[in-house]
C-alpha cells in the first residue's frame, strides 16, 4: 500500500462518493462560494483605510478676509465636514465629547502672519486615540493649507515660501483604499474557507469509524489524498472565481494582470490552504480540533501578518521574518501586484515559488501522517 | 479448500497516558476454514485489538500471522457506512475500491441483494436504516469480494433478536462455502453455537477448543432450584442462595433460580427448597472460569417513602413527529417495587417512551403519571423524583470517580453536607472504594456502570430509568449489574428499563413489548413465554413470534 499508485476505477469511486457527500451536505457549497461573497460585501464595504467626512471645528478669531476664503477651501473637500465653532472652550469640548475629530484655529493675527516668512498662522490639534485616521486627518488638513496657500500665490502672482510638490500616486491613482484592500482580503478570505474545507474530511471518517473500513480495502494514500483534495480544489477555485468576479463588478476593480496567471497563482493558493487543513485533519482525527486549528491558524495571521492591511515593511524585523510562514503574505502581494499593476513576473515569480514551496511541505507532511493502518 | 488463518504468539502493547498496557499477550491459534470460530471474552479482554492485527490494520510487537493466498476481510465493530448515503451508493462505492468490475458487480450485488434482503431498501439512506439493516449492509460492503477468511468484530451488538438471528443465518451460508469465519461476541448463546471457541481474558486465551468440551468443565456445577412465584420473595431468595457457601452465580430464570457453584461444592439448599442438578450450559462455564468475586450486594435505604400502589400510570401515551406516529396509544402501570421492562427492536418507540416519561419531550396526546406527578403540568417535579442511566457512559472521563460522583450530587441539588454523606454512602454500598480516585474514563466498563449507576441514586429517586443498561456487556459484568438492581428493587426501588436484549429482559417482572410504537404483548416473561411460545424455546422465540405475527397481520 506504499508508492503513488493510482487505480483509475478507485480514485474515481472514492471522488464519487465524496461528491455526493457534498451535494447531500451542502455545507461545503456553503462555505466555498456563499461565506466569500458575505464576507466580501461585509468588509469590502465596511472596512475603509480612507478618513472621508470627518467633523472638524473651525475656530475663527480673525476678521481677516482671507479666513473666509480658507474655509470655503475645507468645505470644498470630502474629507473634513467643517463646523464653525463660537470660541476654543466650545471646540475643546466638542473634541472632548467626539462631536469633532479635529480643530482648526485662525488666530487673531492670521492675517499678519500669512505674510510672514517661518510663521505658523494656524493651529491644527487632532484627536489621536485613532493614530491612523488622526495622522491621516492631520495630513489632509495640511494638504488643503498647502494646495489653498498655492492657490492664492497663483492668484496674487507672488512667490510663497512652499514648495510645490507635484505628487502622483501610481497604481491607485484615486488612492483608493478599496483598491488595494479587496484583493488582500480575497486572499484572506480564501485562506481561511481552504483551511475550513478541508479541515473537516479526514477527521469526519475518523469520527465515524468509516476510515477502519476504508482502510480495508485496497485503497492507496494517494488516492485517498487525491479523493479528498481534488474535490474540495474545485469548490476552493469557485469561491476564488466568486470572488474575483464580485472585486471587478461591485468594487469595480481594474485588472491589469492575465487570467492565466491569476488562475495558476490561486491554484498554487488553494493546494497549500487545503493542505494545510488536510495536515490539521490528518494530525488530529478530530473534526473539532482540526476546524479550531484550521481557524486560529489562518484567521489572525491572515489578517495581522499578511500585508492585507498593515504593511510588512513597517514591522519589527523579528516579525517580518515571522511573516515569511504565513502563506496569505504571498498571495496577497500576487494578488495586489495582479490587479493593479499587472503580470509583473520579478514580484508574481518569487511568490509563487514560495506558495509552490509551502504546498509541497504541507501536503508532504500530511502523507507521511497518513497511515494505512490503526497504529 | 484453505488453510484458514494461522497466528501465534501474538503480542501488542500500547503505551499511553497512564503507562505501558498489554492488550494481548501472547495468543495463538487457528481459524479454520468452513467453521464459525466465536471470540469470547469480558470488555477489554483484547478482541478488537486481536482481530485489528489479524486484519493488517495494527503490527503486533511479537508474533507471527499465517495468511491464506485468498482475501482476509473484516467487518469493524462501528462498521463506517456512509450514511449519507444510500444502501445502493454504500455498495458502488466497496465494489470501485475492491476493483470489482462492472460484470462481476451485477453478479455480486444480485447475489448480496438476496442474500442481505436489501433489495427493495437499495435507494434508502443508510442512516435511514434500523441497527440490524445496517449490519447487513456492513456485512455486504465487507463481501464485495468473496474473502477465505472473515473477521467479524461483535456484529451482534445493538441488533435486535430478529436481525441477530437473520444475521447469524447469513453467517452461516457463508460458512457453508468452505470461509473462515471469525466472530467476536460478548453474548454466550452465540458462542455456544459456534463450531470452536475463544476465550480471551485480559489479554491470554484462557480456553480454545470445541464449545462442548468448555461446557463439560463446569459438569456438575449448575443447580436448578423451583421458586415460588412471587416477585419480592424470589428475588430474596436469590440473595440467600447467593450468599450460600460454594455459590459463584445465581440467576432468576422464570420461577427458577439457576445456580453455578465451585466444583465439588455441595449441593446447595435453602429452607423448603430443593436444587436439582442440570446440564450446564456454555455461560455457567464462562462464570465459572472467570469466578467474579461474588458476594450480594447489600441493600442501600435508597428511596424515601412514597407510599405503595401505582408509580407510574400511562394511558394512551401517544407521540408524533410530523407525520409519523413514533408511540401509539400507549397504556400500561408500573406498581412500586416492580421491574418493568419495554422490550422491542431498534426504532421501535422504546427511547421516546422513555424520553417522555423523563419528561424530556411532551407528549403529543394521552396522560403520564410518574411518581405522583402528572406530566402535562409537572415535569420538573417528576424528573427530581426519578434517577436516570443512560445507555452511553455519560460520565467525564478525566475526572475521579469520586469526582463525577460529587458532580452528580451537585446537579440534584444536594446540599454539601448531603452530598458528602451520600458519596460516601455510594462508595461504601457500590465497592467503588479502590477506585475513588482513578480517572473513570480509564476504568472497566463494569465499574464505570456502577459508578454511573451509584450517581443515577444519589438523589434518593423513587424510579429509576435504565436506558439498555447491560448491552454489549459479558455474562459476569450483567450478572453483578443485576444482583445490584435486584437489591434496590427490594428495597423499594421501582425500576424501568428498556432493552432490545432478551437476556436483560428476563430480569424483569413485567415486560410491555414494544414494536412500531405499539404494544404488541404484555405480562411477566413466564405468562409471554406461555402465550406465544408454544415450542418451550424461551423468550427470544416468544419475542420473534410476537413480532413476525404483528407483521403478518400488519403488512407496511
Amino acid at each position: 500500500m506504499t508508492g503513488p499508485t493510482v487505480n483509475m476505477q478507485r480514485l474515481r469511486g472514492f471522488l464519487r462518493k465524496e461528491w455526493l457527500q457534498i451535494i447531500r451536505d451542502p455545507s461545503s457549497i456553503v462555505v466555498a462560494v456563499i461565506l466569500p461573497m458575505v464576507m466580501l460585501v461585509l468588509f469590502g464595504f465596511g472596512v475603509s483605510l480612507d478618513a472621508k467626512n470627518q467633523p472638524a471645528a473651525i475656530v475663527i478669531e480673525t476678521a481677516a478676509p482671507e479666513a473666509q476664503d480658507f474655509l470655503a477651501s475645507l468645505r470644498a473637500t470630502p474629507y473634513v465636514t467643517p463646523t464653525i465653532a463660537p470660541d476654543r472652550q466650545t471646540a475643546i469640548a466638542w473634541m472632548r465629547t467626539g462631536k469633532v475629530r479635529a480643530i482648526v484655529v485662525l488666530p487673531e493675527d492670521f492675517g499678519a502672519q500669512l505674510h510672514r516668512a517661518n510663521a505658523a498662522p494656524i493651529q491644527v490639534l487632532v484627536n489621536g486615540t485613532d493614530s491612523n485616521t488622526a495622522r491621516l486627518l492631520a495630513g489632509y488638513i495640511q494638504g488643503i493649507w498647502a494646495t489653498w496657500l498655492q492657490g492664492k500665490a497663483q492668484a496674487e502672482r507672488t512667490q510663497v515660501q512652499t514648495i510645490a510638490v507635484q505628487s502622483r500616486i501610481w497604481f491607485n491613482e484615486a488612492v483608493d483604499s478599496h483598491r488595494s484592500i479587496i484583493p488582500g482580503l480575497i486572499a484572506v478570505i480564501m485562506t481561511l474557507i481552504g483551511a475550513l474545507l478541508t479541515a473537516l474530511v479526514i477527521a469526519r471518517e475518523w469520527e465515524r469509524g468509516t476510515m477502519e473500513a476504508l482502510l480495508t480495502t485496497p485503497l492507496t494514500k494517494t488516492e485517498l489524498l487525491l479523493g479528498k483534495l481534488l474535490p474540495y480544489f474545485a469548490l476552493g477555485m469557485g469561491g476564488m472565481v466568486v470572488s474575483t468576479v464580485f472585486a471587478l463588478t461591485v468594487f469595480g476593480l481594474p485588472f491589469a494582470g492575465s487570467v492565466w496567471v491569476l488562475l495558476l497563482a490561486s491554484s498554487l493558493f488553494m493546494l497549500v490552504v487545503l493542505g494545510f487543513g488536510l495536515m490539521a485533519s490528518t494530525i488530529t482525527r478530530n473534526q473539532f480540533s482540526a476546524s479550531i486549528l484550521a481557524l486560529t491558524a489562518t484567521m489572525l495571521p491572515g489578517m495581522l501578518l499578511s500585508g492585507f492591511i498593515f504593511d510588512i515593511r513597517s514591522m519589527n524585523p523579528v516579525v517580518q521574518v515571522i511573516t515569511h510562514i504565513v502563506p496569505a503574505r504571498y498571495f496577497v502581494e500576487i494578488l495586489k501586484t495582479l490587479f493593479l499593476a499587472g503580470d509583473i513576473w520579478p514580484v508574481i515569480l518569487p511568490n509563487m515559488g514560495a506558495l509552490a514551496l509551502m504546498a509541497t511541505i504541507l501536503l508532504t507532511i500530511t502523507a507521511r501522517k497518513t497511515t494505512r493502518s490503526l497504529e | 479448500m484453505s488453510a484458514g488463518l494461522t497466528f501465534e504468539g501474538l503480542r501488542k502493547t500500547f503505551t499511553g497516558e497512564a503507562g505501558t498496557v498489554t492488550a494481548v499477550d501472547g495468543v495463538s491459534g487457528v481459524i479454520a476454514p468452513g467453521k464459525i470460530t466465536g471470540l469470547v471474552g469480558p470488555d477489554a479482554a483484547g478482541k478488537t485489538t486481536l482481530i485489528r492485527m489479524l486484519a493488517g490494520l495494527l503490527v503486533p510487537n511479537a508474533g507471527t500471522i499465517t495468511k491464506p493466498p485468498g482475501h482476509v476481510s473484516y467487518m469493524p465493530q462501528k462498521f463506517g457506512l456512509y450514511e449519507d448515503l444510500t444502501v445502493e451508493q454504500n455498495l458502488v462505492l466497496y465494489a470501485d475500491l475492491h476493483g470489482l468490475d462492472q460484470k462481476a458487480r451485477k453478479e455480486t450485488f444480485a447475489k448480496l441483494h438476496g442474500f442481505t434482503g436489501l433489495a427493495p431498501f437499495t435507494d434508502r439512506l443508510a442512516g435511514k436504516l434500523s441497527g440490524g439493516m445496517k449490519q447487513k449492509l456492513g456485512l455486504a460492503c465487507t463481501l464485495v469480494v468473496t474473502p477465505e477468511v472473515l473477521l467479524l468484530d461483535e456484529p451482534s451488538v445493538g441488533v435486535d433478536p430478529v436481525s441477530r438471528r437473520e444475521l447469524w443465518a447469513m453467517v452461516q451460508q457463508l460458512q457453508n462455502t468452505g470461509i473462515a469465519v471469525l466472530w467476536s461476541t460478548a453474548y454466550l448463546d452465540e458462542a455456544e453455537r459456534c463450531d470452536h471457541v475463544m476465550l480471551l481474558h485480559e489479554g491470554t486465551m484462557l480456553f480454545d477448543g470445541a464449545p462442548k468440551d468448555f461446557t463439560a468443565r463446569s459438569e456438575g456445577q449448575t443447580w436448578r432450584m423451583a421458586l415460588p412465584a412471587k416477585a419480592a420473595e424470589k428475588r430474596e431468595l436469590q440473595r440467600a442462595a447467593a450468599a450460600l457457601p460454594g455459590v459463584i452465580d445465581s440467576q432468576i430464570q422464570g420461577r427458577a433460580l439457576r445456580l453455578v457453584v465451585e466444583k465439588d461444592a455441595p449441593a446447595p439448599t435453602l429452607p423448603g427448597l430443593t436444587a436439582e442438578q442440570i446440564p450446564p450450559r456454555l455461560e455457567d462455564a464462562y462464570l465459572a472460569m472467570l469466578h467474579p468475586p461474588h458476594k450480594p450486594p447489600p441493600i442501600v435505604e435508597h428511596t424515601e417513602e412514597v407510599g405503595s400502589g401505582e408509580l407510574i400510570r400511562v394511558h394512551d401515551l401517544t407521540r408524533k413527529f410530523g407525520a409519523f406516529t413514533a408511540v401509539d396509544h400507549l397504556s400500561f402501570e408500573v406498581q412500586r417495587g416492580e421491574i418493568f421492562g419495554l422490550l422491542g427492536p431498534n426504532g421501535a418507540g422504546k427511547s421516546t417512551t422513555f424520553k417522555m416519561l423523563c419528561g424530556l419531550i411532551p407528549a403529543s396526546s394521552g396522560e403520564a403519571h410518574v411518581a405522583g406527578f402528572d406530566l402535562r403540568v409537572a415535569r420538573a417535579d417528576a424528573r427530581g423524583r426519578l434517577g436516570y442511566m443512560a445507555q452511553k457512559f455519560a460520565y467525564v472521563g478525566y475526572l475521579s470517580v469520586e469526582q463525577n460522583m460529587r458532580f452528580a450530587a451537585g446537579v440534584y441539588g444536594l446540599s454539601k453536607k448531603e452530598a458528602n454523606e451520600r458519596v460516601e454512602e455510594a462508595i461504601d454500598a457500590f465497592g467503588l472504594a479502590p477506585y475513588r480516585s482513578s480517572a473513570c474514563g480509564l476504568l472497566p466498563l463494569g465499574i464505570k456502570q456502577r459508578m454511573a449507576l451509584a450517581c443515577a441514586i444519589l438523589h434518593r429517586p423513587a424510579i429509576l430509568f435504565l436506558d439498555e443498561p447491560t448491552s454489549g456487556v459479558d455474562p459476569v459484568t450483567r450478572h453483578e449489574f443485576w444482583a445490584r438492581i435486584n437489591a434496590m428493587a427490594d428495597a423499594g426501588m421501582t425500576v424501568l428499563v428498556t432493552s432490545h436484549f432478551i437476556d436483560e429482559a428476563e430480569y424483569c417482572d413485567r415486560l410491555a413489548i414494544i414494536y412500531r410504537g405499539k404494544m404488541i404483548g404484555l405480562g411477566s416473561p413466564e405468562e409471554i413465554k406461555a402465550q406465544h411460545d408454544k415450542g418451550g424455546a424461551g423468550l427470544e422465540a416468544a419475542f420473534i413470534s410476537l413480532v413476525e405475527n404483528y407483521d403478518r397481520e400488519h403488512p407496511q
